[in-house]
């Protein structure tokens, strides 16, 4: 059953077409990941999907819901949350902060009970710390729930920015590039993450990734970008046989 | 050095983080409260002074401290709120299908100066939502002049450059506008403005809006709607300005454009930045330095040569200098050098200077704009 479908998705910069044309569907509770050389437009997927971008063309359903023209913060409340290629965490902000502010999409609150701090307030509040502690013992970022963001390294960042997309409660999780800037240790751990992900919270995973050791070990579908265009769509195992993906990757 | 074992999920919420907070600040709310009996009027009034300046501040801090968004204008509300009060509670208000004016008790007008200032502020924040940084400025900065302009020509409101005298209020006998009783009821106001500005910060919106000061991309992922959440912040530090300024106009006692122009709203934002960005405490502390600076420049002048002490425009030339100096040196200000003072006691004999050492951001992200 599809989850997620694009249909004949395409932007224009100007005269570059970034993304043309491009169709696939995500199934629930599987791994799809999209590949591709650098400028292929893979990004520029993610950024269409969670509507930083407009596309010129195409549509693009979640759970038969058109999402092609919500306004980019109504994507999260749906239930599809992201992580960016570039770690976008709140610096200057606790570890505990950020992932409380991936609870926002749930938080129903007004103001005026916020300025004063009613009971119904510190109530949902304890309510969205309960879903946070959760998802800081899925991750083991215990140890790191009072840090400030700037003064943690970088492969911790990267599992706050996990962290911080789990908290919103997502069905469907775009991860930009997990283990970009990973040791070969701290890859592993995020393969085992990205598969408890799939398999225990049950959340569909679409992923950019660098990583053929990775994608090959988690992923259910591959699907290669080139230019914008889709160039192969199939298992890991198929598309790296692929004779076009090897000329695209390696040249001739 | 204090370790906190934590039991309870309200001990993150909880505003007195352990006991000592309850003797530092008790101690702190004891002087205050007898601050009337143990100085005399001078101070009592300069005292006054600093509590409206600090909730100014505070105006200031939630906007350009917590949500990024730099304002020049703040005089502009500031002005709004103390003519609103000063009009409200001396002419009163009068609509075209009125027949006698509405004169209101300060209790009334002093929430409606807030709120005028608010709307003011949302007015003001819609369109200048899409800017940010030094755009928001110049736009904030162009809005102070436009209010400016209209203070001094709208003459049959506000009596432009003549100056509006403004009322005492009263209730019952007790003159709310001057000594003690005012002195009371600005603290009063202060603490209250600070307990809502903790709440604020406490809860979702808060966050949201420390999100949008560090990442707007991500704070969007996350389900913030940037538009309204800009909104409101502009809404509230405007509100708040506004109470100030109405608070103001009863210290002033008589009004003129003069009083609000961008100086003053320069002013806000050398407060928000000495005192400490992003805290509280700074804005509180950026006060007192506004407060505290010309009078110690007024004590310096009589020990510097007269052609240096008399020179015109060298005390905003000493601000400006001031503010150059700690954004270069104390990027976090007064309250930043109070954090590392009181860590260097906690930590003693082994604090490292390291600790505060500024890391430099070296993976700076392509942002969506």
């Amino acid at each position: 059953m599809s989850l997620f479908k694009a249909e004949n998705l395409a932007i224009n910069f100007g005269g570059v077409k970034a993304v043309d044309g491009v169709n696939f569907e995500i199934n629930k509770g599987e791994c799809f990941t999209i590949i591709g050389p650098n400028g292929a437009g893979k990004t520029t997927i993610f950024n269409l999907i969670s509507r930083i971008y407009d596309s010129t063309e195409g549509t693009m359903t979640f759970d038969g819901q058109d999402i092609t023209r919500l306004p980019p913060h109504a994507i999260a409340s749906l239930g599809i949350a992201r992580t960016f290629q570039n770690i976008e965490l709140f610096e200057h902000a606790t570890v505990l902060q950020n992932l409380l502010v991936g609870r926002h999409c749930h938080s129903k609150t007004g103001l005026f009970s916020e300025l004063m701090f009613l009971p119904s307030v510190r109530k949902a509040e304890i309510a969205h710390r309960e879903k946070v502690e959760e998802v800081i013992d899925f991750l083991d970022l215990q140890h790191y729930r009072e840090s400030l963001i700037m003064n943690l390294p970088y492969g911790v960042r990267k599992v706050v920015e996990l962290g911080r997309a789990l908290c919103t409660e997502p069905r469907l999780i775009l991860l930009d590039e997990p283990s970009s800037g990973l040791n070969v240790e701290e890859t592993q751990d995020m393969s085992f993450w990205i598969d408890d992900i799939k398999k225990d919270l049950g959340i569909t995973v679409l992923m950019v990734e660098h990583d053929m050791g990775l994608v090959s070990e988690v992923s259910d579908q591959v699907l290669v970008l080139n230019y914008g265009r889709m160039l192969a769509h199939g298992s890991p195992q198929e598309v790296q046989r692929n004779p076009e993906v090897i000329k695209a990757y390696l040249g001739e | 050095m204090r370790f906190l074992f934590k039991t309870d999920y309200n001990q993150d919420i909880r505003i007195a983080k352990h006991s000592g907070y309850y003797w530092s600040y008790g101690v702190l709310l004891l002087l205050v409260l007898a601050a009337p009996l143990l100085l005399d009027s001078y101070y009592i009034g300069q005292m006054t002074q600093l509590y409206i300046v600090a909730i100014a501040g505070l105006g200031l801090m939630l906007l350009a401290g917590y949500t990024g968004l730099v304002s020049l204008g703040h005089a502009a509300f500031f002005g709004i709120g103390a003519y609103t009060e000063a009009v409200l509670t001396g002419a009163g208000l009068q609509l075209p299908f009125m027949e006698e004016p509405l004169v209101f008790s300060f209790v009334v007008a002093m929430p409606l100066a807030a709120i005028f200032a608010g709307i003011a502020g949302v007015v003001i924040g819609i369109p200048v939502l899409r800017l940010t940084g030094i755009y928001l400025a110049i736009a904030t900065f162009a809005f102070a002049i436009v209010i400016e302009e209209v203070m001094s020509r709208w003459e049959s409101v506000t009596n432009g450059y003549t100056g509006l005298l403004v009322d005492s209020i009263y209730i019952g006998d007790i003159d709310f506008s001057s000594g003690e009783p005012f002195y009371f009821l600005c603290l009063g106001l202060l603490i209250l403005v600070i307990l809502f500005s903790i709440n604020l910060l406490r809860s979702p919106t808060g966050r949201a809006m420390m999100a949008i000061r560090d990442s707007e991309i991500s704070a969007q992922s996350m389900g913030v709607n940037l538009a309204r959440v800009k909104t409101t912040a502009f809404g509230i530090s405007a509100g708040i300005t506004g109470l100030a300024g109405a608070l103001f106009a009863h210290k002033l006692g008589f009004l003129s454009p003069e009083s609000f122009t961008v100086l003053q709203s320069l002013e806000f934002l050398v407060l928000v930045v000495v005192g400490g960005i992003g805290s509280i405490h700074g804005a509180i502390f950026g006060a007192m330095f506004v407060l505290a600076l010309p009078q110690a420049l007024a004590i310096a002048k009589d020990y510097v040569p007269p052609e240096i002490g008399e020179m015109p425009g060298i005390e905003p030339f000493i601000f400006g200098l001031i503010l150059v100096l700690v954004i270069i040196f104390e990027p976090y200000g007064i309250y930043g050098r109070w954090l590392k003072v009181k860590h260097y006691f906690q930590m003693f004999p082994i604090y490292k200077k390291a600790t505060f050492k500024r890391q430099k951001a070296y993976m700076k992200s392509e942002r969506l704009k």
